[in-house]
């Protein structure tokens, strides 16, 4: 079979084309809302809402359960989004209220979220191998169903992000100013705190639990350091989490690697390439550009001070260089 | 109509009384100083006036409205002390800049924007800047970005927070410059300030705080002894008078 061929078989695939539907949605989402958690220093609360969420898929499953839905595992997404808000809202308030305890608040919550998942979904007569797909993501799993769900969270998230991308940076940036700008400040922190929260809960099939953080800021780790700006941080990122998602998902459609690893690994792989080449591009770049600005200087120093000038030996006698009158 | 209205701010951080108990009232197009020693509450007063910091009692009114959702943000501008340290992400200096045209009743930038930015780093001399990482910005750089960021919104009330710490004196110049042309539209600036120094001949009037409570109301007063002392090196933004013909001189300057 060419290798033309392959592709068709593999666009052909329904299973495919759900993926490369998910993948590609929370591949452009992810890194828009991970750019505005990097630029608030909360790159790590995507994984504090990943882990939270997790006892959210083990309380769907519970209630799924008691109230006998088939499959049992169908209430175990809307649980996920449930507990992802509520945990991403508790995080923001402990954020507010600053940062003494947060810290340990924060740690304490992500233990607790993984603990009461396993304890969860073991009373709801699950095992620990029904989390694993949720905790490492199973992408090729995603049905019609659940691609609705990731199609319109993952839209939303994009809509919201992209449209009130000045105010949310504008808070992120400058949290300080934004109040004194009247801005809504608390409501727009909750905005980017749910954003992060529908995010986990949608990254979560295609990447897992534990690495939903990833796709959210390892994009942006590689973008900020190749522009200069914001905005194309935030583009260059979105359009990295969509070529990871995607060749990383096409790798484990001819080789039996799990996708969410090598989607991860791929991104990580991305930001040693950059941060290795990043240097030695920028320095043949700026050879001969003074980066100093060109102002006149606070004090008065002569032009043609001999001792100032170029391959003067330090410590050469001053005396003709100042009088003291 | 005041500008600012505030009577008997109280300001509690961490448990302490930080501002206790301040009248200020601030009429249209006046230029204000708010002066006192490190930690005597300036910085706190003015940021609770604008809504940064809780005040616990008292009331607050900006351009004649109650602190909050009814005052119009769009013409109030504001200055911090420094540059917010912001996480990693790349910021230009038009990206802050434009980021001050949102306010209360806007979270959208205009259309414009680019053409407005461009001209509030222009006017401060920076419009050469705005492509530039602001994290790569010296502080003088930096302290011009966010004037222009406060006037990009044209603000007939302008807080300015030490706008001149550790700038050198061509930007305090430009400062004083942009201070003046302000002032000469009719706009309302409360700056707070360590010394009066090269602001002098716009000040109209200075409030002094000591230990969170107005020790001063008036004519700006001349600094403590050791500003006037001989020895005491000061800077201005302006000229230096000629010096004395009589007397030790020491120069850097190299005879020929």
């Amino acid at each position: 079979m060419t290798g033309w061929e392959q592709v068709l078989t593999l666009l052909a695939s329904p299973l495919m084309q759900r993926a490369l539907v998910a993948a590609v949605l929370v591949g452009a989402a992810a890194p828009v809302v991970g750019t505005f958690l990097v630029q608030r220093r909360m790159a790590l609360m995507g994984d504090g809402i990943g882990h939270v969420a997790l006892t959210g898929v083990a309380l769907g499953w519970l209630v799924g359960s008691w109230a006998a839905v088939s499959p049992a595992d169908s209430l175990a997404v809307p649980g996920a989004v449930v507990a992802a808000l509520v945990g991403s809202v508790v995080i923001e308030l402990v954020r507010e209220r600053g940062r003494t305890s947060g810290d340990l608040a924060l740690a304490i919550m992500f233990y607790g979220g993984i603990a009461g998942g396993v304890l969860l979904i073991k009373v709801a007569g699950g095992t620990n191998a029904n989390l694993m797909s949720y905790l490492f993501g199973s992408i090729s799993t995603v049905s019609t169903g659940d691609l609705w769900w990731t199609a319109a969270l993952a839209v939303l998230v994009l809509v919201v992000g992209v449209g009130l991308r000045w105010a949310l940076f504008a808070v992120s940036h400058d949290e300080e100013f934004a109040r004194a700008s009247g801005l809504p400040v608390r409501a727009l922190s909750m905005v980017v705190a749910a954003l992060a929260a529908l995010t986990v809960t949608i990254s979560m099939r295609v990447v897992g639990l534990l690495l939903v953080s990833a796709l959210m800021i390892v994009p942006v780790a590689v973008a900020q350091i190749l522009s200069r700006s914001f905005g194309r941080t935030m583009l260059l990122a979105s359009g990295i989490g969509v070529a990871v998602s995607v060749v990383g998902l096409l790798i484990t459609y001819w080789n039996d690697v799990p996708p969410g690893a090598t989607i991860v690994v791929l991104a990580i792989g991305l930001y040693a390439a950059a941060a290795v080449a990043h240097p030695l591009v920028a320095r043949r770049r700026a050879a001969g550009r003074d980066p100093h600005p060109d102002v006149s200087d606070d004090v008065l120093v002569p032009a043609t001070d001999p001792d100032c000038a170029p391959g003067s030996a330090p410590g050469s006698p001053a005396g003709t260089g100042t009088t003291g009158r | 109509m005041n500008a600012i209205e505030a009577v008997g701010v109280h300001v509690t951080l961490g448990g302490q009384p930080i501002v206790r108990g301040v009248d200020l009232a601030v009429p249209t197009g006046q230029v204000l100083a708010l002066l006192g020693a490190n930690g005597s509450g300036k910085s706190t007063l003015v940021r609770a006036l604008l809504g940064v910091v809780p005040h616990v009692s008292g009331t607050v009114q900006l351009l004649g409205a109650p602190l909050g959702p009814r005052v119009p943000w769009d013409r109030v501008g504001y200055v911090p002390q420094r540059m917010a340290a912001a996480g990693g992400v790349p910021t230009t200096a038009l990206e802050v800049v434009v980021s001050g045209m949102l306010h209360g009743r806007r979270l959208r930038p205009p259309r414009d924007r680019r053409p407005r930015a461009l001209a509030a780093l222009d006017a401060l001399g920076v419009a050469h800047l705005r492509d530039r990482r602001v994290q790569e910005l010296s502080g003088g750089q930096q302290q011009r970005v966010l004037i222009a960021r406060a006037l990009v919104r044209e603000p007939r009330l302008l807080v300015l927070d030490e706008p001149t710490s550790g700038i050198d004196l061509p930007t305090q110049r430009a400062f004083v410059d942009t201070l003046s042309r302000l002032r000469d539209t009719g706009t309302t600036v409360v700056v707070v300030l360590h010394e009066i120094g090269p602001f002098a001949p716009l000040i109209d009037r200075a409030v002094v705080l000591r230990h969170g409570q107005v020790v001063h109301d008036g004519p700006p007063p001349p600094a403590r002894g050791e500003h006037g002392d001989a020895g005491h090196d000061h800077t201005h933004p302006h000229a230096d008078p000629e010096p004395p013909t009589d007397g030790p001189d020491l120069t850097l300057e190299v005879t020929p």
